[in-house]
C-alpha cells in the first residue's frame, strides 16, 4: 500500500489531504496549543443579566490572589479608548461593559493570572453590583412602544430598530397577488443556532515591547480583515501587527468576526509585557460569539389553480442581538436575503427586511449560511410545499414545473441576481430516480392505510457564492478581492500562498491541485501558505463559501502568469519564437516537433539561471495577482429526504437522504464530498434539534452541550450522494464553490419530510427544530414557539 | 500531590493539584497536544484518551483519579514510524476535515476494532456517538474505520474507492 | 475551558477506609466513583465539595454483577458498560440492557457507575427507574454498619438520597422470580440526551393474568420514580393492551412533570402514558416468551 505522500498526483481528481499527515498523528497545531515562553492566561467574567445597569465593580479580591497579575475593566478600557469597538455592521460593541449589560454572557471584566485555573479562580472573586432591568427577550416585541430602549448608548436611538431595506418591485408584485388565482400566506421562523465549532474561540496575543510588534495567534476566518480591524481599533500600526490563524478546529461562519475576547488579550499583552492567552469555554462560546438565523419570516406565494408560481412576498423580522454585528458585504444589511426567488421563473417578487435590537447575543451571519441564504432557501421551499399542500398537488411535481428553464441562463431574478449558469430539471430527476421517488409514494400510500407516519421531503436550492465584485461588495469599506502569490523554486518545487484560510476545507489540499493542473507539477511538489498575514496577500478570508469562487480562481490566474512567463522562457532555452510554442501538459514545446520542448521545471531552473532573456524580461519564476469576480458563481441542487415518524410519541428517524449537488467543476470529488456530507448533518441538526432559545429574562437556554444538541452519528443516515456538473462560465476553472451548499439546502428538504409525514393530521407548517414535543404538538393541534421557553 | 501515569508506555510525574483534569495533565503537564477538548460537560467526545485500555473522556476523569494507571492518547497509535490502521483508514477515506475530533474519534475506532475486528456500519455508529463531529456528517467516519478493519483482516485495501456517486 | 473549584482528594483502599474518610472529611465530602455526573457540575460550580473520596480502587468488592440465591446483584462500582455486557444481568432481566444501551453514549458508560448514577439522584435518572420497577434493594454502609434501602425510598428529592453523608452504597440486589419479562422505553431528543421521559415496566405472568407487576418512570415527575397506583390496577388483571392502557393512563395521571426544552407538561404526561403502555407490552411478550 502506498501512503500519501508516495502516490504521485497531478492536478484535479480524488487525491489525499497534505493536513492529514499532521492531524492524524496528533499533529495540529489549534490556537490553545501555542505555548510561548513566560505565558499568561485569562479569563472574562460575564454577565448573569441579559439587561443590567452596572452599579459598581469591586475587583480587589481577584487583584489580592496571589497568582493574578492584572484584572481590567471597562473602566480601564475606557481610558484608554478602548471600551468599544466597531462592529463588521458599522455599529460598535462594548468590549467590555462600562454602563450596562445588554445580554447575558456580555463581556464584564478580564482576569490575568500565571495559569488557567487561577484566572478561572479569580473571576469568581469579583463583585458586581447590577440593577436589573426590563429584558427584551422576543423581537416580536421589541418595536412595541413600551420596550426599553437597548442602545442607549448611541445618540439619538430612541426605540429598538436597526434597518429597514427593501428588495423586489412592491407595486409589479402587487399587481401579481391580486390578480392571483391562489394566494397563500405562512408564518415560518428560521431560529436561532449557532455553528458550533468544536474548537472554541481563542487568542494568544504577544507583544514584543521593544519592537512594537503585535503577533495574534487566533481562531480567525479571515486573518487579513482582522489585522485591519485591529489596526483601526486599537490604532496600532498595521504593518506592526501579524496576525497567525494556525490550524482551525472548523469555523462554519463562527470565527469571521472579532471577539472582545481577542480584544482583551492584546489589551493584556499590552499591560504586563508577556503574551496572554485566552480561550473561551464552552458555555462561553454558545451564549456570546456568532449565532446565526434568528429570521421571523411571514411569506406569501401567489399561483395558478394548476401550480404556476407567479410571485412571492417576504416581511422579515430579524432578531440581531444588542449590537449589529452581523459580517455581510456592506450594501446588503440583510446579506443576500432576496435571493428568495429561489431556483423559479416568477413574475414578481418583493421582500422587506426589518433590523431591531434584542437582549441576546450580538452575530446574525455565520453558520455556513452565505449570507443568509439558508433563511432564504428555507422560506421559499417551505413556500413551495405550502402551496403543494393547499393545491394537494405532489411537491416534486410542482417544483419540476416551476425551475428555471437550462435555456434561461443566464437568468436575472427579480430581486436582480445574474444565475450563471444551471440545469435544475436534470439535477431534480436525478435525485427524484436516486430516490426512487414513484416507489416511495407508493409505500407512503401502504403506510398511511395502516395508520404509519411516513415523510418524503423535497428542497432545491440555488447558491449564490464567492462575493464578490468589488464594485458592489466591501466588508468595512475592504473590497472583497483576494490575491495570491505563486513562486516556482529553481528546482521546480512551488510555494503558494493565499489569502484565505482552510478551518478543514482541505486548502492545502485542493489550491496545490489547482495550480499542479495549470503546470503539471506534482500536487506533492506544491506547498500552500496560508493563515499567516506577514506570508500570505492581502484578501477578505474564507467563508461564504468563497474559497474556490475567489481565491480558486485567483489562484489559477497566478499559475497561467507563470505559464506565460515560462512560455518566454522556454522560447529563449529552444531558440524559437514564444508563438511557435504550445503548452502541452507540463511543457513547453515547438508546434509540430514535440520532441523539442521544455518542461516546467526545466524552465524554473533557467529561469534562475544565467540564461539570457529578452529585454525587459525578469529572471526568476513568480507571480502575483488579486482577483477581482465579475459576477458570483451558483450552485444548485435537489435534495430528497425521507423519514419515519413515531405517531406516539412525535420522534423523527431520518431513513434516507439524497443529495444531488452542482457545484460546476469538481477539484477533489473526495473533498467535495465531504463538504456535502458535513452539511447534510447540519440540516440534520437544525432541522431536528439544535435551537437557541431565551426564556422571557433573557436567560440563554443553550448554553451547554446538553442543551444545545448536535446530531451524532446516529441521527444521521448514510448519505446519498449524486452529481451533475455545469461549469461557471465566468469561473477560470469552472469551480462554483460547494462549502455551504448542503447546509443551505438540507434544513427544508428534512422539515418538508416530517410535515409531510404528519400531513394526515392537517399540518401545513411547523418550525424548527421538530423534536418529539413540536411534532407532537403539531399533529395534537398545540404547536411550540421553539425560540422561547416551552410553558 | 503527586501523580505518575503511563502514558504511551512512558511513566510521566508531575506534582499537581487534586483538581487537575486529566486532559489538563496529558496537554500542559506531559505536553501532548494531541488531546483536545470541546466542551465541559462530557458531550462532545475530542477529549477521548484510553484508561487502562478504554475510552474515556479525559475532560471528566481527574488525574488524581488516573494515578498509577495507563493512559494512551492518539500520539501513541503510531508504532515503530507505521501508523495505526486506524490512522491510515481516516487519511484513506477522508475521514477527517478539521482534525479537532480526529484525534478522540481515532482512539474509539482503535478501540472497537479490538473488541470487534469485523463491525458493521451500525456497530461503527453506536461506538461513536458519544463524540461530535461537526465537519464529516459521520459518513467519512464510518468508512475509514471500516477500510481499517479490512486491512487488519487481510481483505481487499487498496485505494478506497470514491464513494458511491451517480453521475449525470 | 471550565475547571473544578479546589478540593482536597483522598483515595480510599477499602469500604472501611471510605467510610472513615467519608467521617473524618466532614458533610461537604462527596465519594467519586465514575465522576461523570459529578465532575461536570464541579466545573460548572455549581457543586463544590470540600473533599472527594475516590473509591475506584475498591472495584474487586464493589464492582460485582452475580447471582446470589434468588437475587441478581449489582456492584455499585459496576460501569455501565458492565451491566450492559453482563449476560446474567440481561438473561434475568432484559430491562437493564434495554436502559443501558441508551444511557449517555458508550464512552461515558465506560467510566460511569450503576452506584453514581443512582446517588446522583437526577430526576432524570433512567436506572433510578429501572431500578424503582424492579423493587430494587441497595446495600449501604455507614460506620454503624450495613443496612438495606429499597431503591423506592431512596430520593427524597432532585439530586438527595436518605444516604448520610459517610454512608457508602455497596451494592444492589433485585429478587429473581420465574415467569416474568421486563422491558424499558425511552423518548429523547437526540441519542445521549437525558429523557423527555421514560418507562420501565417489569410484568410477571399467571398464564393471561398479571401475577404482579412494576413499573418505574423517569423525567416526569413520578414520586420515587414508581407508578404504584398503576401497578395496584393491574395486578389480578388480564395481560392486555386494553389494561396495559388503563393503567399506564393512571401512571400518567399521578405523575407531575414539569415544562422544560424537552416538552411541556401535557406531552410529558401523554408520554408517560403510551411509553408505560410500550415498555408493558413488550415485558408482556417477554415474559410470554415472545420476544428477546
Amino acid at each position: 500500500m502506498t501512503t500519501v505522500e508516495e502516490r504521485p498526483h497531478t492536478g484535479f481528481g480524488r487525491t489525499l489531504r497534505k493536513e492529514d499527515v499532521r492531524l492524524v498523528r496528533g499533529k495540529g497545531n489549534y490556537v490553545d496549543d501555542v505555548r510561548l515562553p513566560g505565558m499568561l492566561h485569562g479569563a472574562l467574567l460575564r454577565s448573569p443579566y441579559a439587561h443590567a445597569k452596572i452599579n459598581s465593580i469591586d475587583t480587589s479580591a481577584a487583584e489580592a490572589h496571589p497568582k493574578v497579575l492584572a484584572v481590567i475593566t471597562g473602566e480601564t478600557l475606557k481610558g484608554l479608548g478602548l471600551a468599544w469597538m466597531p462592529t463588521l455592521s458599522y455599529d460598535v460593541q462594548a468590549v467590555l461593559a462600562t454602563d450596562k449589560v445588554r445580554y447575558q454572557g456580555q463581556e464584564v471584566a478580564f482576569v490575568i493570572a500565571e495559569d488557567h485555573y487561577s484566572a478561572r479562580d479569580a473571576v469568581e472573586l469579583i463583585e458586581v453590583d447590577y440593577e436589573p432591568l426590563p429584558v427584551v427577550a422576543d423581537a416580536k416585541k421589541a418595536m412595541d412602544a413600551d420596550a426599553p430602549v437597548i442602545r442607549d448608548d448611541k445618540e439619538g436611538q430612541t426605540n429598538n430598530h436597526i434597518f429597514d431595506w427593501e428588495s423586489g418591485d412592491q407595486a409589479e408584485t402587487d399587481a401579481v397577488f391580486a390578480n392571483a388565482e391562489v394566494v397563500v400566506a405562512e408564518d415560518i421562523l428560521y431560529p436561532r443556532v449557532h455553528p458550533a465549532p468544536l474548537e472554541t474561540c481563542g487568542s494568544v496575543a504577544d507583544m514584543d515591547p521593544v519592537t512594537g510588534k503585535l503577533t495574534l495567534y487566533t481562531t480567525s476566518q479571515a486573518p487579513h480583515a482582522h489585522r485591519t480591524v485591529y489596526a483601526l481599533v486599537a490604532g496600532l500600526p498595521e504593518h506592526k501587527i501579524r496576525v497567525i490563524a494556525p490550524d482551525i478546529g472548523g469555523g462554519f461562519g463562527n470565527k469571521v468576526g472579532i471577539y472582545p475576547g481577542y480584544v482583551m488579550s492584546i489589551v493584556g499583552s499590552i499591560v504586563t509585557g508577556k503574551p496572554v492567552k485566552w480561550v473561551e469555554d464552552r458555555a462561553e462560546h454558545l451564549m456570546s460569539t456568532a449565532f446565526a438565523r434568528d429570521y421571523h419570516m411571514r411569506g406569501e406565494i401567489a399561483a395558478t389553480k394548476d401550480g404556476k408560481i407567479l410571485g412571492l412576498r417576504v416581511k422579515v423580522l430579524a432578531d440581531h442581538g444588542a449590537f449589529n454585528a452581523t459580517a455581510q458585504p456592506t450594501k446588503f444589511p440583510a446579506g443576500f436575503f432576496h435571493v428568495f426567488t429561489g431556483s423559479y421563473d416568477l413574475q414578481a417578487a418583493h421582500c422587506t427586511v426589518t433590523g431591531v435590537y434584542t437582549n441576546k447575543a450580538p452575530g446574525g451571519v455565520a453558520y455556513a449560511c452565505s449570507f443568509r441564504i439558508t433563511e432564504a432557501v428555507y422560506l421559499v421551499e417551505r413556500m413551495v410545499d405550502v402551496l403543494a399542500y393547499e393545491l394537494k398537488a405532489d411537491p416534486a411535481e410542482l417544483r419540476m414545473k416551476n425551475l428555471i428553464q437550462p435555456e434561461q441562463f443566464p437568468y436575472t431574478t427579480k430581486t436582480g441576481w445574474e444565475y450563471d449558469s444551471g440545469d435544475y430539471p436534470k439535477a431534480l430527476q436525478l435525485a427524484m430516480d436516486m430516490a426512487g421517488y414513484d416507489e416511495l409514494r407508493k409505500e407512503q400510500a401502504e403506510k398511511r392505510e395502516r395508520g404509519e407516519l411516513m415523510g418524503i421531503g423535497v428542497a432545491f436550492f440555488t447558491e449564490a457564492v464567492g462575493a464578490g465584485p468589488r464594485k458592489h461588495m466591501d466588508i468595512l469599506g475592504l473590497g472583497m478581492a483576494d490575491g495570491a502569490e505563486l513562486r516556482i523554486h529553481p528546482t521546480g518545487k512551488a510555494v503558494l500562498r493565499i489569502s484565505v484560510k482552510t478551518q478543514g476545507q482541505g486548502h492545502e489540499t485542493t489550491f496545490a491541485q489547482i495550480v499542479g493542473n495549470e503546470l503539471g507539477l506534482p500536487t506533492a511538489d506544491i506547498d500552500v501558505v496560508h493563515g499567516d498575514t506577514d506570508q500570505t496577500p492581502f484578501g477578505l478570508g474564507t467563508y461564504g463559501s468563497r474559497s474556490t469562487p475567489v481565491s480558486g480562481a485567483a489562484t489559477a490566474l497566478v499559475a497561467r502568469k507563470i505559464r506565460d512567463k515560462a512560455r518566454i522562457v522556454a522560447s529563449a532555452m529552444l531558440e524559437v519564437s514564444p508563438d511557435d510554442l504550445e503548452w502541452e501538459g507540463n511543457r513547453w514545446q515547438v508546434k509540430g516537433d514535440p520532441e523539442q520542448g521544455k518542461t516546467i521545471q526545466e524552465i524554473a531552473m533557467a529561469a534562475h539561471s544565467s540564461l539570457e532573456l529578452p529585454e525587459g524580461v525578469e529572471g526568476h519564476l513568480d507571480a502575483t495577482t488579486v482577483y477581482n469576480p465579475p459576477n458570483l458563481t451558483y450552485p444548485f441542487g435537489a435534495y430528497i429526504c425521507v423519514v419515519d415518524v413515531d405517531k406516539g410519541t412525535g420522534g423523527v428517524k431520518v431513513r434516507r437522504f439524497i443529495a444531488v449537488d452542482d457545484c460546476g467543476v469538481r477539484i477533489n470529488p473526495m473533498i467535495v464530498e465531504g463538504q456535502v456530507h458535513g452539511g447534510l448533518a447540519d440540516g440534520v441538526g437544525m432541522a431536528l434539534m439544535q435551537v437557541i432559545a431565551f426564556d422571557e429574562e433573557g436567560n440563554h437556554l443553550g448554553a451547554s452541550f446538553m442543551d444545545y444538541l448536535l446530531p451524532t452519528s446516529l441521527e444521521c443516515p448514510s448519505w446519498e450522494l449524486g452529481e451533475t456538473v455545469t461549469p461557471s462560465p465566468h469561473h477560470p476553472i469552472g469551480a462554483k464553490g460547494v462549502g455551504e451548499s448542503a447546509t443551505v439546502g438540507s434544513p427544508c428538504a428534512v422539515v418538508n419530510a416530517v410535515l409531510d409525514a404528519i400531513k394526515p393530521y392537517g399540518v401545513r407548517h411547523a418550525d424548527m427544530p421538530l423534536t418529539p414535543a413540536a411534532v407532537w404538538g403539531a399533529m395534537n393541534g398545540r404547536p411550540i414557539r421553539t425560540d422561547l421557553a416551552i410553558p | 500531590m503527586e501523580v505518575t501515569i503511563n502514558l504511551n508506555g512512558t511513566p510521566e510525574t508531575h506534582e499537581v493539584e487534586p483538581r487537575l483534569l486529566l486532559v489538563h495533565f496529558i496537554r500542559e503537564k506531559a505536553g501532548l497536544r494531541g488531546t483536545h477538548w470541546g466542551c465541559d460537560t462530557s458531550n462532545c467526545g475530542t477529549c477521548v484518551v484510553w484508561l487502562d485500555g478504554k475510552p474515556v473522556k479525559s475532560c471528566t476523569v481527574l488525574a488524581a483519579m488516573a494515578d498509577g494507571r495507563s493512559v494512551r492518547t492518539v500520539e501513541g497509535l503510531e508504532q515503530g514510524g507505521q501508523l495505526d490502521p486506524v490512522q491510515e483508514g481516516f487519511m484513506e477515506c477522508h475521514g477527517l476535515q478539521c482534525g479537532f475530533c480526529t484525534p478522540g474519534m481515532l482512539m474509539t475506532a482503535r478501540a472497537l476494532l479490538d473488541d470487534n475486528p469485523d463491525p458493521t456500519e451500525t456497530e461503527i455508529r453506536e461506538a461513536i456517538s458519544g463524540q461530535l463531529c461537526r465537519c464529516t456528517g459521520y459518513e467519512n467516519i464510518v468508512r475509514s474505520v471500516r477500510w481499517a478493519a479490512e486491512k487488519e483482516q487481510g481483505g481487499p485495501v487498496t485505494e478506497s474507492e470514491t464513494p458511491a456517486e451517480v453521475t449525470a | 475551558m471550565q475547571v473544578p473549584a479546589p478540593f482536597a482528594y483522598e483515595r480510599a483502599t477499602s469500604v472501611e477506609h471510605a467510610i472513615a474518610l467519608l467521617g473524618e472529611l466532614g458533610p461537604e465530602a462527596r465519594v467519586v466513583a465514575g465522576g461523570h455526573s459529578l465532575i461536570p457540575m464541579m466545573k460548572l460550580r455549581l457543586a463544590r465539595p470540600d473533599a472527594l473520596v475516590d473509591i475506584n480502587g475498591l472495584g474487586a468488592e464493589l464492582a460485582q454483577i452475580r447471582v446470589d440465591g434468588d437475587e441478581l446483584v449489582i456492584g455499585s462500582l459496576a460501569r455501565h458498560a458492565d451491566l450492559l455486557g453482563s449476560a446474567v444481568a440481561g438473561e434475568h432481566f432484559p430491562i437493564f440492557h434495554d436502559a443501558e444501551k441508551v444511557i449517555a453514549d458508550p464512552v461515558v458508560r465506560n467510566f460511569g457507575t450503576v452506584g453514581g448514577s443512582l446517588c446522583q439522584a437526577d430526576p432524570a435518572e433512567d436506572l433510578a427507574a429501572v431500578f424503582a420497577a424492579l423493587d430494587g434493594v441497595a446495600t449501604v454502609r455507614g460506620p454503624a454498619g450495613v443496612r438495606q434501602v429499597r431503591v423506592r425510598e431512596l430520593h427524597v428529592g432532585p439530586y438527595e438520597t436518605v444516604l448520610a453523608p459517610d454512608e457508602l452504597m455497596l451494592e444492589l440486589r433485585v429478587a429473581i422470580r420465574p415467569g416474568g419479562g421486563s422491558a424499558y422505553e425511552k423518548v429523547e431528543r437526540r441519542v445521549g440526551d437525558y429523557p423527555v421521559a421514560a418507562a420501565g415496566a417489569v410484568i410477571w405472568l399467571d398464564g393471561d393474568t398479571v401475577r404482579d407487576v412494576g413499573i418505574g418512570l423517569t423525567a416526569v415527575g413520578a414520586a420515587h420514580f414508581a407508578a404504584p397506583e398503576a401497578e395496584a390496577a393491574l395486578r389480578g388483571q388480564p395481560a392486555t393492551e386494553e389494561s396495559f392502557r388503563a393503567a399506564a393512563q393512571l401512571a400518567a395521571e399521578h405523575c407531575n412533570p414539569s415544562a422544560d426544552q424537552r416538552g411541556p407538561v401535557d406531552y410529558k404526561r401523554h408520554l408517560a402514558a403510551e411509553l408505560t403502555t410500550r415498555a408493558l407490552r413488550r415485558a408482556a411478550a417477554r415474559a410470554r416468551g415472545q420476544e428477546a
